[in-house]
């Protein structure tokens, strides 16, 4: 199988979000970006899938601040080739509709069986990268899967619905899967090799062109109004007194 | 320009989903709002939910052996062929696992604007839309504009029970695609038994991420031992291998309304809250005062879990 795995980044939720001036989403200069883990389980798949039946994997980002470093950890795990798309700046991306097009457009011109991508990124507002790809390049197209195997041209994978239950799927290469989550915890590779690969190894480039505009803008952005909320407890021996209220201590 | 809006019906194993209902009762408030009517799009159902689908002015049917299960392919290209015939203004899709197959594609081939995860929607001049964004730690405002949009809702925003009305709507069937065959459908395959059932449960002790490692497991099945509870988990801990998936908790897994559900380390993404918010008493324990959890939550605790699952472990011995 020959994998290409479009990755990007996104803001860190274990940090405080802050606004910026106009009230229409985060201000860059004060958030703190990673990459979409679910990109990872995207790349740990693609690797799995390669280290059981042979292939290649290339990852494809949109150059921006930390990419280099994703990228040569990409190569570190197991990754062939890594590319980044140069041009746009980061900052001026609005919506993953552009961002697609811009992988769509770098993918169509790389033979390829497979693009794994994460199903989702906490930044997704105007829908999926994996299923917006797939419509960009005619191929046929499934989220929220899991579980693949390769047979031939051929990939059987599960689908997870509510409650636990799982669709099976047949599908034909090439094709755009958008990956839950990997058979196994996405690897972890020391700091040291990843430097080591940063000696040696090199990340091709593909200038691009500015990405198409946001078929639809943000007007305001703010926490949800989450109504009363929680009554916050100083301590234990307060949450005890009130499971013993609600009869659910003795 | 058309004023109408459609509702694309989600079904699964003969059974039309809640989420259905909810859409239905968005649509008729936005299509009141835009002078138009409100249309269901029925690819693959039966005679029996369009009795279920009387919230609808008209229910489109795209019906053949190729539609019968959900698919991908097959459900887009039907979903193409209603959407040239219906030619909506605004199409409510499911935020769901089916849905996330559908919208994204119909909306960018069709170069219309998608927004994903609303939890409110307007008609009216332009079609409005909040959105969750970012784990739900923030509510986006969109505007869809005045054209032809899709709206990709998130599960459980608005009450499926005003959208349940039965009746006899008009049907309409419009002519199936040929389908190419690339995606096929094997099988359903039910969730394996766990030793417990959560979602009979009284009182769950709840873990997610914030444990940071397995050690976390422990000191949770230590608690529950003590209450007398069980032990559930939100989705990373099912991903790490820590827990079996008959303890996942959320919109891939189970959904549960016990007496007490205490979350421990839990930020409360819209896809944990989705199978939770309704349990009678809710108790998280979280280091970020911002999470989302303490939105849903009637009691929270701004602490290290650990600290506080020994402690409370300690005070019920």
């Amino acid at each position: 199988m020959r994998i290409i795995v479009p990755m990007k980044m996104v803001p860190d939720l274990v940090e405080d979000l802050e606004l910026n001036d106009d009230g229409t989403g985060l201000d860059p200069d004060e958030t703190e970006i990673k990459l979409n883990e679910f990109d990872d389980h995207a790349l740990e798949e693609a690797i799995c899938l390669k280290e059981a039946g042979g292939g290649s994997v290339t990852v494809i980002a949109l150059d921006g601040e930390g990419v280099d470093k994703i990228l040569y950890t990409a190569l570190a795990k197991g990754a062939d080739k890594v590319i980044k798309l140069t041009g746009p700046e980061p900052e001026e991306m609005d919506g993953n509709y552009g961002l697609a097009k811009l992988f769509a457009g770098a993918i169509a011109d790389i033979p390829h069986d497979l693009v794994l991508t994460g199903v989702q990124g906490c930044d997704d507002r105007d829908g999926q990268i994996g299923p917006m790809v797939a419509a960009m390049l005619n191929e046929p197209t499934m989220s929220v899967v899991s579980a693949l195997q390769v047979a031939g041209n051929t990939i059987t994978l599960s689908k997870e619905y509510a409650g636990g239950v799982m669709g099976s799927f047949e599908i034909d290469t090439p094709a755009v899967l958008g990956i839950q989550a990997a058979r196994q915890t996405p690897r972890y590779v020391p700091v040291s090799k990843v430097r080591q690969i940063q000696q040696s190894a090199k990340i091709d480039e593909i200038d691009v062109d500015d990405a198409a505009d946001a078929l639809s803008k943000v007007s305001a952005m703010a926490p949800p109004e989450t109504g009363a909320g929680a009554e916050m407890l100083s301590g234990v021996d307060a949450l005890v007194d009130i499971l013993k209220q609600k009869g659910v201590l003795s | 320009m058309s004023a109408n809006v459609l509702v694309v019906v989600e079904h699964l194993g003969g059974e039309i989903a809640d989420i259905t209902f909810e859409m239905l009762a968005a649509g008729r408030k936005v299509a009141a709002e835009n002078g138009g009517s409100c249309f269901a799009a029925l690819i693959g159902g039966t005679d029996a939910m369009v009795g279920q689908l009387g919230a609808a002015d008209t229910v489109y049917r795209v019906s053949g052996d190729a539609f019968t299960e959900f698919n991908p392919e097959s459900h887009t290209a039907a979903l193409r062929c209603i959407l040239e015939t219906v030619t909506p203004r605004t199409t409510l899709i499911g935020h769901t696992a089916m849905g996330m197959d559908l919208a994204s594609v119909v909306a960018c081939t069709s170069d219309n604007p998608l927004a994903v995860s609303a939890v409110e929607i307007s008609g009216g001049a332009t079609t409005k839309v909040t959105a969750q964004v970012y784990g739900g730690k923030m509510n986006a405002t969109i505007d869809l504009g005045a054209g032809p949009c899709f709206v990709a809702m998130a599960a459980g925003a608005m009450s499926a029970d005003a959208g349940k009305i039965a009746g006899s709507p008009t049907t309409s069937d419009v002519a199936a695609p040929g389908v190419d065959g690339r995606i096929r459908f094997k099988g359903l395959v039910q969730p394996e038994a766990g030793d417990v059932d959560i979602t009979a449960e009284e009182v769950l002790i709840a873990i997610g991420r914030g444990i940071g490692s397995e050690d976390g497991v422990e000191v949770a099945n230590e608690l529950a031992e003590a209450m007398g509870a069980q032990v559930a988990a939100s989705r990373p801990i099912i991903d790490a291998g820590w827990l079996p998936k008959s303890r996942q908790i959320g919109k891939s897994g189970l959904k549960v309304t016990p007496k007490l559900y205490i979350a421990l380390g839990i930020s409360g993404a819209p896809e944990h809250l989705e199978g939770m918010k309704g349990s009678a008493t809710i108790v998280a324990v979280n280091t970020d005062k911002n999470a989302p959890i303490f939105g849903v939550a009637h009691y929270g605790l701004v602490a290290d879990l650990y600290e506080v699952a020994e402690e409370l472990t300690e005070a019920l011995d």
